[in-house]
C-alpha cells in the first residue's frame, strides 16, 4: 500500500502545527474505527508505522527534520503524542477484533428456534420399574428374573394353585398351543404374574433371600383404559428366620414413602392370594388429594396399590423339595407384588394403559 | 354380590355402629364393601360387596352377620328352623348315594298338599318383592323363591322337585353314556359319564349342584314337593359345570366348598316357607351321609395352634399387650371354632374347625383369622435386620450401556406387543419354522409368540407415520421366542427403527432423509461399548438366502462381532414398506443382545496423547464401483505403519464425467509419531507406501 504523501508544512507556528497534527490525528482515528478484519488492522499498522513508507516515518522525515531548531521541540512533542495515539489505536484494534460495524453485519436472528438433537427417552415403564427396584435395592434386595413362558407348575401349582382350583379362574391365562396331551404341570403358558420367580429363586438359593423381581406378564384380558393383556409387575420376596407380618408392613410402608413421598400413609386389608397367608391388599393415602378425597381416589382418600402377604407354608414345602432349609417351622417370609403400569399411570398422569405399548413418539417424547 | 343391611342386622343384636361404620369395619377385616347405597330412613342400606374366592361362607347375609358378630363381640342369633310336626310315613323316601366320591350328603324332605303360587311376605318387616328387586333376584313362585331365599340368607343351594314326576326314589350317581337331560334353561343336554346327576330310578333329574331338570320342575299344578339340600364335592361340580358351560349360583357355591352341616337347616327354611301356604310334611327328613366326606368337612380333626407360633408369624403390634391368649380365644370362638387347651402347654390349643370354613385347615389359616379379626392395621411397622449383600444381574451393566447409547443417539425406548401374526412370524423368524403359536390367542393377528422384535417395531413405526408423526426413532429391548410348543427358548433382543429427516427440524440447515449409514453409525457406537476386536458388516448376494426377507437385499448388513452374528439391519424391503403403506425409506434392525452381553464391556483406558504435530494428507482416488471402502480400509490397515494413525473417507463422489462404472473417493490420512516430529523424508516414504498399496487394489490416483 502506498500512502498519499503528507503535505509539507508551510508554517511552524503553534496554530499551524496544531491544525496539521489534528488532521493526522483525525485521519488515524477514522482509519482505526473502520478496521473490520485482521488484514485491515495489519494494513493500518503498515500505513502508519511501516518502516519504509509509514506515515509516521514520513512525518518524521519531512516535518521534524525540516523544522528549524526552534520549531523542533513543538513538532517533536506533537509527533510523540501522535505516535502514542496511533499505537494506542492499533493496540485497541488488535485487542478488540472486528469493529462493531463489522460485527453488526454478521447479525443473526437469535429468536429462531434452536436446532435440537433428539434425546432418547426412557420408557415410563422402565423408569418406574427402575425406581421401584432401586428403593428395594437400598433395603438389601437383589434383582431376580425368570422366563415369560412358564410351566403350569411354576406359575400355578407351586404357588399353591392346585389343578382345578377356582383361584385359577381369576387369572385368565394365555397358553402355548398343543399342550393338551402333556401332564398338567408341564404345560406351557405365559406367566400371569412374576411370582414363579419366587420359587425359581428359592430352588437355587437357601435362605436368607431378599429378592425383587421386575418383569413382563400376560393375561387373556380384553384391552380397555386400565387393562391390557400385557403388563408389568414387580414382585418381592424376603425369607429369613423371624420375618414377621409387622416386618412386611414396615417394609412396604417404607417403600411407599420412598416412592410417593414421606407424607404418604399406608393401610392394610385382608385379602386372598393362594401363595400367601395371611394375605393383604395395601392402600396408600391418595397422592393427589393427600387423603381428603378427590375424583382420582373415588372420594375415598385411598388408592389400592399392591398385594402382599406372608409366604404360605405350602409354597415353602415346594421349595423344600430342592432346598430343605425352607422349613416353615424354622423360617418365615413375606412376598409382595405390584402392577407397574398402574403406578406409572398414577405418577405421570397417564389415562390410557394402551399408550405404553403404542410406541407413539409424541407420547414417549414427554419422558425425555 | 349385594347385601341388605336390614336383613343382615336381623341376625344380630343391635349393633353400636351405623351402616357406614359397619361397612368400614367389615372391609378392614377382608369382607370388602365396595359401595353403599342408602335406601332411605328405616330401610337400611344396600352393600355392593367383593368377597374373595376363599370366603364362600361369607357370600350370604348370615355369613356376613357372623363376621360382624366376631368384630363387635356380640352373639349371632340362630336361624329359624322351626317346622310343624310331620305326619308319619309308611316308608322313608328312598335316597341312595352311589357316587360316594362326589356327593357327601343328600337330604330329602317330602311335602304334600302344597299350594304353588305367589310368594307371601315371609320376612318380618319386609316384602319379598322389595328385597328380591334390590338383590336383582327374579321372583318366580313361592317354591323357587323359597330356595333362592335360603341361598341368599345362608348360602346353601337347595332344589325343589315336583315329587309326582319322580319315579321310585333318588339316586345320586354318575351319568350314563348317552343319557339326556333337559335342564331348567330349556336346553337338552347329552350327558358325559363323568357328569354327576341326581336321578330317580328311571332317569336323570338334575345336574347335581349345577342346575335342576325341566321335567321335574315346580309348576302351578304341583301338589307334592321334594326338597333337596345336599353337599356335593367341589371338583365334581366344577367339572360338570365346566363341561356344560354353566356357571350358576349353586355351582359357584359348591365349587368353593359348601357347608356340610347346612343341608338340614336350609331344607327347614325352604320347607317352612312352603308350608306357610298350607300342606304338611310327610315322614322324617331323609339324611344320607358319606362318612368319609363328613370326616373331610364337618367332622375334621382339630388343628393344633400355639400362641408362640401366632407371634412368630405376626410380630409386633401397636397395642401394648399385643396378641394374647385371650385375643386368640375370643376371635376364633366368635368365628365358630371351639378351643380346647392343649395338654400341659401354656397358650396352646386344639382347635375344632367350623363346618362352613373349609378354607381353614392348618395352623397358618387360624393365624390369619386372628390377624384378620384383630385388625391388620394394629400391627406395628418394623424393618427386618439384614446381613446379606446385594448382587446385580450379570448383564445389568451391558443392558444399561445399550439403553444409554441408543437414548444418546436420540432413540426413544418403546415396548411392543409380545405377539404377532403367523405371517409376521414367518417373515421375521431368524430360524424358519421355529415360531411358537398360542393355544388361545387374543386375536388372529396376535396368534404367535414373536420370534423377532421387528414386527412390533414396524407396526409402531407405521402407527407413527399414520398419525402424521414423520420423524421416528425407536428402540425396544424385549424377549423373543423360538422353539416348539414342547420347548420354548427365550432370548433378549434389541430392535431399532428410524424414519424421517436429520436434523429433525431446523429452519436454517437443510434436512436430509435418514439413511443406512446413520443407523450403521449407531450400531458402531453400540458395539464400541463392548470389548470387541473384530466387528464386521457383511452383505450377501440375495441368492445366498442368508439375508432376512424383511431387508432390502442391497441396502442391509449382517453385523458380526468376534466371529458371531449379532444381528441385521438396513433399509426395510420396499415390498414390505409398500405393504404397510410406508413411503419414506424405513431403517430397521435387530441385534441379538444375548450374544453381545457375553462380551465384556470396554473398560476405558487413557493413552498418551502425542505432543507432536500431526500431518494430514488427502488422496483423491478413482475406483471401480465394485471396489468397496472395506478393501481400501483393510489395505491401509495391512500396511502396519505405526505413524499412520488415522485414515478415513472424506468424501465420496459420483459423476458421469469420472466414468460410467467409476466413482471418486477422497481419502484423508493422518501421520503422527508419539516421540518426534516427522521428517519430510519419512512423510514421503509413508506417502509412497500409501499410494502403492492403494494402487494395488486397482484404485487410481486422480491427477
Amino acid at each position: 500500500m502506498t500512502n498519499e504523501p503528507i503535505p509539507n508544512l508551510v508554517a511552524f507556528d503553534e496554530a499551524a502545527l496544531d491544525q496539521a497534527f489534528a488532521a493526522l490525528e483525525r485521519q488515524a482515528r477514522d482509519g482505526a474505527s473502520a478496521l473490520s478484519s485482521p488484514e485491515a488492522v495489519e494494513a493500518f499498522r503498515l500505513q502508519w508505522l511501516g518502516r519504509k513508507q509509514g506515515l509516521l516515518k514520513d512525518v518524521s522525515d519531512r516535518w521534524l527534520k525540516a523544522a528549524s531548531p526552534a520549531a523542533k521541540k513543538p513538532v517533536g512533542e506533537r509527533f510523540k503524542v501522535l505516535k502514542a495515539l496511533v499505537e494506542t489505536l492499533l493496540d485497541a484494534a488488535l485487542g478488540a477484533g472486528p469493529s462493531d460495524a463489522a460485527l453488526a453485519a454478521e447479525a443473526i436472528d437469535i429468536t429462531l428456534p434452536g436446532t435440537r438433537r433428539l434425546t432418547g427417552a426412557e420408557h415410563p415403564i422402565t423408569r418406574t420399574l427402575n425406581e421401584i427396584v432401586s428403593v428395594f435395592a437400598a433395603l438389601g434386595y437383589s434383582i431376580g428374573v425368570g422366563p415369560e413362558v412358564e410351566t403350569d407348575f411354576y406359575n400355578f401349582e407351586c404357588m399353591n394353585f392346585p389343578p382345578g382350583h377356582p383361584a385359577r379362574d381369576t387369572q385368565d391365562t394365555l397358553v402355548v398351543a398343543g399342550q393338551e396331551r402333556r401332564a398338567q404341570r408341564d404345560r406351557l403358558l405365559l406367566r400371569t404374574h412374576t411370582s414363579p420367580v419366587q420359587m425359581r429363586t428359592m430352588e437355587q438359593q437357601p435362605p436368607p433371600v431378599r429378592i425383587v423381581i421386575p418383569g413382563k406378564v400376560h393375561r387373556n384380558d380384553a384391552q380397555d383404559a386400565t387393562h391390557s393383556p400385557i403388563f408389568h409387575q414387580v414382585e418381592g420376596l424376603c425369607v429369613d428366620t423371624n420375618i414377621t407380618f409387622s416386618d412386611l408392613k414396615g417394609t412396604l410402608d417404607h417403600a411407599m414413602k420412598a416412592l410417593f413421598g414421606s407424607s404418604v400413609k399406608t393401610r392394610f386389608f385382608p385379602s386372598f392370594f393362594p401363595f400367601t397367608e395371611p394375605s393383604a391388599d395395601v392402600q396408600i393415602s391418595c397422592i393427589f388429594c393427600g387423603g381428603k378425597g378427590c375424583r382420582k381416589c373415588k372420594h375415598s382418600g385411598w388408592i389400592e396399590l399392591l398385594g402382599c402377604g406372608m409366604v404360605d407354608p405350602a409354597v415353602f414345602a415346594f421349595a423344600a423339595e430342592k432346598q430343605p432349609a425352607y422349613d416353615p417351622k424354622k423360617i418365615s417370609g413375606f412376598a409382595f407384588g405390584m402392577g407397574v403400569e398402574r403406578i406409572a399411570m398414577m405418577k405421570y398422569g397417564i389415562s390410557e394403559i394402551g399408550q405404553f405399548y403404542a410406541g407413539d413418539m409424541r407420547f414417549l417424547s414427554q419422558f425425555a | 354380590m349385594k347385601i341388605l343391611t336390614n336383613w343382615l342386622r336381623a341376625y344380630l343384636p343391635p349393633l353400636p355402629v351405623d351402616d357406614a361404620q359397619l361397612a368400614e369395619d367389615l372391609t378392614l377385616r377382608g369382607i370388602a364393601v365396595e359401595g353403599i347405597y342408602d335406601l332411605g330412613t328405616g330401610n337400611g342400606s344396600l352393600y355392593e360387596m367383593d368377597i374373595t374366592t376363599n370366603r364362600v361362607d361369607a357370600m350370604n347375609h348370615y355369613g356376613i352377620a357372623r363376621e360382624a358378630a366376631a368384630i363387635y363381640g356380640v352373639a349371632l342369633l340362630p336361624l329359624n328352623t322351626e317346622l310343624p310336626k310331620h305326619s308319619p310315613s309308611a316308608k322313608d323316601f328312598s335316597v341312595k348315594i352311589e357316587a360316594e366320591d362326589a356327593c357327601g350328603r343328600f337330604t330329602a324332605r317330602v311335602l304334600r298338599n302344597i299350594t304353588i303360587g305367589d310368594s307371601r311376605d315371609w320376612f318380618p318387616g319386609a316384602e319379598v318383592d322389595t328385597y328380591f328387586k334390590l338383590l336383582e333376584q327374579k321372583k318366580i313362585s313361592n317354591a323357587v323363591d323359597a330356595t333362592n331365599f335360603a341361598w341368599l340368607a345362608m348360602g346353601q343351594p337347595t332344589h325343589a322337585f315336583d315329587l309326582d314326576k319322580i319315579e321310585g326314589g333318588i339316586i345320586v350317581r354318575r351319568a350314563r353314556k348317552g343319557e339326556k337331560l333337559k335342564t331348567l334353561d330349556g336346553i337338552e343336554r347329552t350327558l358325559d359319564p363323568e357328569d354327576l346327576v341326581v336321578a330317580d330310578h328311571a332317569k336323570p333329574l338334575a345336574l347335581a349342584g349345577v342346575m335342576g331338570g325341566w321335567d321335574t320342575m315346580i309348576t302351578p299344578d304341583t301338589k307334592n314337593v321334594l326338597v333337596e339340600a345336599a353337599w356335593f364335592e367341589p371338583m365334581a361340580v366344577r367339572r360338570t359345570a365346566r363341561r356344560h358351560g354353566l356357571h350358576t349360583d349353586a355351582s359357584h357355591r359348591f365349587e368353593r366348598g359348601a357347608d356340610f352341616a347346612a343341608a338340614p337347616v336350609a331344607s327347614a327354611i325352604v320347607s317352612g316357607i312352603l308350608l306357610a301356604n298350607g300342606g304338611f310334611i310327610e315322614g322324617d327328613l331323609v339324611d344320607v351321609r358319606v362318612p368319609a366326606m363328613e370326616a373331610r368337612t364337618a367332622a375334621r380333626k382339630p388343628v393344633a395352634l400355639a400362641l408362640s407360633e401366632v407371634r412368630r408369624i405376626l410380630g409386633t403390634t401397636i397395642d401394648k399387650d399385643g396378641i394374647t391368649a385371650a385375643t386368640v380365644e375370643n376371635v376364633l370362638t366368635a368365628l365358630g371354632c371351639s378351643l380346647a387347651a392343649q395338654g400341659a402347654h401354656d397358650a396352646a390349643w386344639q382347635v375344632t374347625l367350623p363346618s362352613w370354613r373349609l378354607d381353614i385347615e392348618r395352623e397358618i389359616d387360624l393365624i390369619e383369622e386372628v390377624a384378620r379379626v384383630y385388625g391388620y392395621n394394629r400391627f406395628a411397622n418394623t424393618l427386618p435386620a439384614f446381613g446379606g449383600g446385594v448382587t446385580a444381574l450379570p448383564w445389568a451393566q451391558a443392558e444399561s450401556a445399550v439403553r444409554d447409547t441408543l437414548r444418546a443417539a436420540g432413540f426413544h425406548e418403546a415396548i411392543a406387543s409380545t405377539f404377532c401374526s403367523a405371517a409376521e412370524a414367518a417373515l421375521t423368524a431368524p430360524q424358519p419354522g421355529q415360531s411358537v403359536p398360542l393355544g388361545n390367542p387374543l386375536s388372529e393377528e396376535a396368534g404367535m409368540l414373536r420370534p423377532s422384535l421387528v414386527p412390533g417395531m414396524l407396526s409402531m413405526i407405521a402407527g407413527n407415520l399414520h398419525r402424521d408423526v414423520s420423524d421416528v426413532r425407536l428402540f425396544e429391548l424385549g424377549t423373543v421366542f423360538s422353539g416348539t410348543t414342547e420347548k420354548v427358548d427365550e432370548r433378549p433382543a434389541l430392535a431399532f427403527g428410524a424414519v424421517g429427516s436429520l436434523p429433525q427440524q431446523s429452519p436454517l440447515h437443510p434436512a436430509r432423509l435418514i439413511e443406512f449409514h446413520d443407523l450403521k453409525g449407531v450400531v458402531e457406537q453400540l458395539l464400541a461399548r463392548f470389548q470387541t476386536r473384530a466387528v464386521y458388516f457383511d452383505r450377501f448376494p440375495p441368492e445366498a438366502g442368508l439375508m432376512p426377507a424383511w431387508l432390502h437385499p442391497y441396502r442391509a448388513a449382517r453385523v458380526t462381532a468376534e466371529g458371531a452374528t449379532v444381528g441385521w439391519f438396513g433399509q426395510l424391503h420396499p415390498a414390505e414398506a409398500a405393504a404397510r403403506k410406508l413411503k419414506d425409506p424405513v431403517l430397521v434392525g435387530e441385534l441379538y443382545v444375548d450374544r453381545l452381553y457375553k462380551l465384556p464391556l470396554r473398560k476405558p483406558a487413557a493413552r498418551e496423547i502425542s505432543r507432536f504435530q500431526p500431518v494430514r494428507r488427502d488422496f483423491s482416488l478413482i475406483l471401480d464401483e465394485s471396489l468397496t471402502w472395506e478393501v481400501i480400509d483393510q489395505t491401509l490397515a495391512a500396511l502396519q505403519i505405526p505413524e499412520l494413525v488415522e485414515w478415513r473417507v472424506r468424501e465420496v463422489f459420483r459423476d458421469k464425467r469420472i466414468g460410467a462404472r467409476d466413482y471418486s473417493l477422497l481419502l484423508g490420512v493422518t501421520f503422527q509419531a508419539s516421540d518426534r516430529t516427522l521428517r519430510e523424508e519419512e512423510l514421503q516414504s509413508f506417502h509412497a507406501q500409501v499410494v502403492a498399496a492403494v494402487g494395488k487394489t486397482g484404485a487410481r490416483l486422480r491427477t
